[in-house]
């Protein structure tokens, strides 16, 4: 039963108080129900999750190889070794003195023989007399901050010693921690990439799928005056917001994992795992720049998938022309 | 304002549908298109919608040889054109009102600057308390209507309709038949597909024949209202 007749009078458009008319808010002209909407959101958050993991992995190693680097690199030592028909106390003394005397060094500690002796303890044991063993003695130096030492200066020094000291400035061993550390980022942010890539391919074949199904739609927007821009904003649209869910799910779970796994190292610090844990980790302190990392990857993952739906949608619609 | 010249179709290597189609639509003109089922009235609107590219042979409109127009062209042209498709085509997930609105929403225009327009059209074609209701829930006179509505909503230079009237009783179908004729007499140029003869014979208007893939055209006769 129809419930109005079109009226016979003359069409003149006569504006009148229609803004009292309640209107739904306007929707989204790809029907919701035509998108794989909970399938998408959660690849989406499992992939993001991922990515944050990874991503926060990254800033942690990141954050301990530079707590290490800065520790080693404030300090050097010079390593005196005993020869025969040389006196090794007056030659801990000359080098002491030449380190001293060269800019850069804040302060000198010359290791006695017994703290020398109890260096080797963990690996010789205890209770063996060593009085005979020729061990070498240790002088460490400080940096001074902001000043770079004079490294090249206090080697030339010690060359006056006959070869009986020699410098160490733990060059060799940051440049291999450094080298390790960059290859975990890199290999970290390798698998952000790979798995932002796999995410992309996922929301690139939802969105070939959602133009499929949405052909007619498509049509019909076309044909009442709809440009491709148009049709591609509003794929875009609805999965940008597919893309601000999952995104956002996925990285809240990282933040909570990696904020479980800090107050859980803290909780458990006296622990012996912890130690070594902390040892790799630095104190696993998350902070404010993992937790910002995540959220960058978050906003990553929404806009991509954004990015790649309107790309989706405009080559299809290209092709369909 | 639209001219066909020696225009051809064919669907993939069979044979073609349209022949030699050789005529032209005028500013402001009302003419039927007619023919039997299955002579290609269907495809020639679509041609004419620019929704198909003919195998061969020129289409100009406005001016433009179709062909050589840009997609930003093309748009611009659709704007230009109000369809009412045979079997509607409303976007089910759309209510009556966002389904009138489209053509305006796909503008630009944001939806206050065009409410009352929508609202005052509804209400002229009828429709004005089903305004809220989803096209499933309408029924086939509604359908129509709407789809109507949505070809009129955006004050088109050039209006085709196919079948308007092939879905309701046949004083319905005088009415909506009125509205073509009142929105022609506002300076529309209309084209309506029908086979529907005794619905022809109430006007004098341009017939446009399609038979055996050619179109023929015939001057306006008979003894209903002149256009």
């Amino acid at each position: 039963m129809e419930q109005d007749q079109p009226s016979d009078a003359t069409y003149e458009p006569q504006p009148r108080a229609a803004d009292n008319i309640p209107l739904r808010k306007q929707g989204s002209l790809v029907p919701q129900r035509s998108i794989a909407g909970r399938s998408l959101v959660m690849v989406i958050a499992i992939m993001t999750f991922l990515a944050s993991l990874a991503a926060g992995a990254a800033n942690l190693v990141s954050r301990a190889a530079a707590e290490w680097t800065n520790s080693i690199a404030s300090e050097m030592s010079i390593e005196v070794h005993p020869a025969p028909g040389r006196d090794i106390e007056a030659d801990v003394a000359r080098a002491a003195e030449a380190a001293r005397h060269t800019p850069g060094v804040a302060s000198v500690k010359i290791f006695s023989r017994a703290e020398s002796e109890a260096l080797l303890q963990p690996w010789i044991g205890t209770g063996l007399d060593v009085t005979d063993l020729p061990i070498p003695r240790m002088i460490a130096l400080t940096r001074a901050a902001g000043v770079k030492p004079d490294v090249v200066e206090l080697n030339r020094q010690l060359a006056k010693l006959g070869g009986a000291a020699s410098l160490d400035d733990h060059r060799a061993f940051i440049s291999r921690l450094s080298t390790m550390a960059n290859a975990l980022i890199a290999v970290a942010v390798g698998i952000v990439v790979l798995v932002l890539a796999a995410s992309a391919l996922a929301v690139g074949f939802a969105t070939r799928s959602a133009v499929a199904l949405n052909h007619e739609v498509v049509e019909v927007l076309h044909l009442v005056g709809a440009d491709d821009n148009f049709v591609a904003r509003e794929f875009q649209r609805r999965f940008l917001a597919l893309g601000i869910e999952g995104g956002f799910a996925g990285a809240l779970a990282a933040a909570i994992c990696y904020f479980v796994a800090g107050f859980v190292s803290t909780r458990f610090a006296s622990a012996a795992a912890a130690d070594q844990i902390e040892a790799v980790f630095g104190s696993f302190q998350f902070g404010l720049s993992g937790y910002g990392l995540i959220f960058a990857v978050a906003i990553a993952v929404a806009y991509s998938t954004g990015i790649v739906s309107r790309l989706t949608v405009k080559r299809r619609l290209r092709s369909m022309a | 304002m639209i001219r066909f010249e020696g225009v051809g179709v064919r669907y993939g290597v069979g044979p073609e549908i349209l022949r030699d189609l050789t005529f032209a639509i005028a500013p402001y003109s009302f003419q039927f298109l007619t023919g039997p089922s299955g002579a290609g009235k269907t495809t020639l609107l679509k041609l004419i919608m620019l929704s198909l590219r003919p195998t061969r042979g020129i289409i100009e409109m406005y001016g433009d040889n179709v062909a050589q127009m840009s997609e930003a062209e093309l748009t611009m042209v659709r704007r230009k054109t109000g369809v009412v498709f045979q079997e509607f085509r409303l976007l089910d997930h759309l209510t009556t009102f966002e389904n009138v609105a489209l053509p305006l929403r796909v503008q630009g225009r944001a939806e206050p600057s065009y409410r009352a327009e929508v609202v005052e059209l509804l209400q002229w074609v009828g429709l004005g308390e089903r305004m809220h209701v989803l096209p499933p829930v309408l029924s086939g006179g509604e359908k129509q209507r709407a789809a109507i509505a949505r070809a009129l909503i955006a004050k088109p230079d050039f209006l085709i309709a196919d079948e308007p009237t092939g879905n309701v009783d046949p004083t319905l179908a005088r009415r909506l038949l009125r509205l073509f004729v009142e929105l022609h007499r506002l300076g529309t140029a209309i084209i309506i597909a029908t086979h529907d003869y005794s619905l022809m014979e109430q006007f004098a208007a341009r017939r446009l024949v399609l038979s055996g893939g050619h179109v023929i055209v015939e001057q306006p006769r008979g003894r209903g209202v002149r256009l």
